[in-house]
């Protein structure tokens, strides 16, 4: 007896990208600063003060279901625009397959934002690497650690006015200095042939 | 009783080694030694980047260290050999240190690869300088990766290096 298997698979479209900020500015009018389109893709500007209500309508809300947080990173605009930072979220919907980014400004001054980790657990690495980075403080963040550099480490350096080379040899990381006069240390006992 | 050597029918196969057929050597305790310790460097598993996947080949079946008696074992106390296997960054440092600092004498570094070298393209914040600024490099091995050939000829070159030591083994050196 023949099997024939069939397999029905139902493909939900999603929505424009430019209908999702058309959504956002009707919910938050006063928060939304400005869109930005580049290739297709739409970013809404907004305010700091009010993300976590953002991010919380654009996650429950049936319609839009944005549930993956796909990446959340910031960008330095020294002297390029007049608020300095601005915190970017790359949001994804599984269900829906459209996607919207967020960016949020953050002054030089105050550099601190509201954390998303209660909205999307994947957050938490995320906001470190940025606070690691950056030195956006991410308010009510459970572990707001360096993720990646020593946590005695001075300085955030993807910021614009970090040294790329790094600091002066004297004023480097303590526990490399440490290494490097350890090294000067044992070297009379190493075999010179 | 004195053995005398001249008449006892040696044969000079090379510079101070004869032998006595069937099965007696004559020879210094240097070449001795060194041949023992060339042809059994065992480097300590340890990789940092991209390199280590070439190294890992070149450990592999198709390159084979093994014929090399080039083993990798899974401590540095067990080690004679540390393979700097991609870029050492500032954090990496110490531990990089910690692991040549547990490898006993006679011991020897390979820098592996342009970052190991001289830090390669990441004249960085958290990037080493090459990893000669704390470790005492034997054999510098260019490439970014370099090819499993290119290892093992690094490799070769250590070998030769051993080769040509004086009195390593002696207390006095």
């Amino acid at each position: 007896m023949a099997v024939t298997e069939v397999r029905i698979s139902i493909h939900i479209a999603g929505l424009n990208p430019k209908d999702i900020a058309e959504k956002i500015k009707e919910q938050f009018p006063d928060q939304v600063i400005d869109t930005a389109e580049f290739r297709d893709q739409v970013a809404v500007i907004v305010k700091r003060d009010k993300i976590v209500e953002i991010c919380r309508y654009l996650h429950d809300d049936p319609h839009l279901s944005l549930d993956h947080l796909q990446d959340v990173t910031a960008v330095d605009y020294l002297n390029k625009k007049d608020v300095r930072f601005e915190v970017v979220y790359n949001l994804y919907s599984i269900k829906y397959h459209h996607k919207i980014r967020i960016r949020a400004q953050v002054p030089e001054n105050d550099p601190e934002i509201d954390s998303v980790v209660p909205i999307w657990a994947g957050a938490n690495w995320h906001e470190r690497e940025c606070f690691d980075m950056f030195g956006i403080v991410f308010t009510g963040h459970p572990d707001l650690r360096r993720i990646l550099l020593p946590e005695d480490w001075e300085g955030h350096p993807l910021r614009k006015d970090y040294p790329l080379k790094g600091p002066e040899p004297e004023k480097d990381w303590p526990g490399f200095i440490e290494v490097l006069k350890r090294s000067k240390e044992l070297r009379e006992f190493e075999w010179e042939g | 009783m004195l053995i005398d050597t001249a008449n006892m029918g040696l044969i000079q196969v090379e510079e101070d080694t004869k032998i006595l057929p069937p099965n007696i050597i004559i020879t210094s305790f240097d070449k001795l030694i060194n041949w023992g310790r060339l042809s059994s460097i065992w480097p300590t598993t340890f990789g940092l980047a991209c390199c280590a996947i070439e190294m890992m080949a070149a450990g592999a079946a198709h390159y084979d260290f093994d014929r090399f008696g080039i083993i990798f074992r899974g401590s540095p106390r067990q080690a004679d050999c540390v393979i700097v296997a991609g870029t050492v960054t500032k954090k990496m440092a110490p531990v990089v240190r910690r692991v040549y600092d547990q490898i006993p004498e006679p011991r020897y570094v390979v820098a592996m690869g342009s970052c190991a070298c001289t830090g390669g393209v990441f004249r960085t914040y958290s990037t080493v300088q090459g990893c000669d600024s704390f470790l005492p490099v034997d054999v510098y091995v260019p490439g970014c990766p370099p090819r499993p050939e290119t290892l093992l000829e690094g490799m070769m070159l250590l070998q030769e290096k051993i080769r040509k030591e004086k009195a390593r083994w002696s207390p006095w050196r």
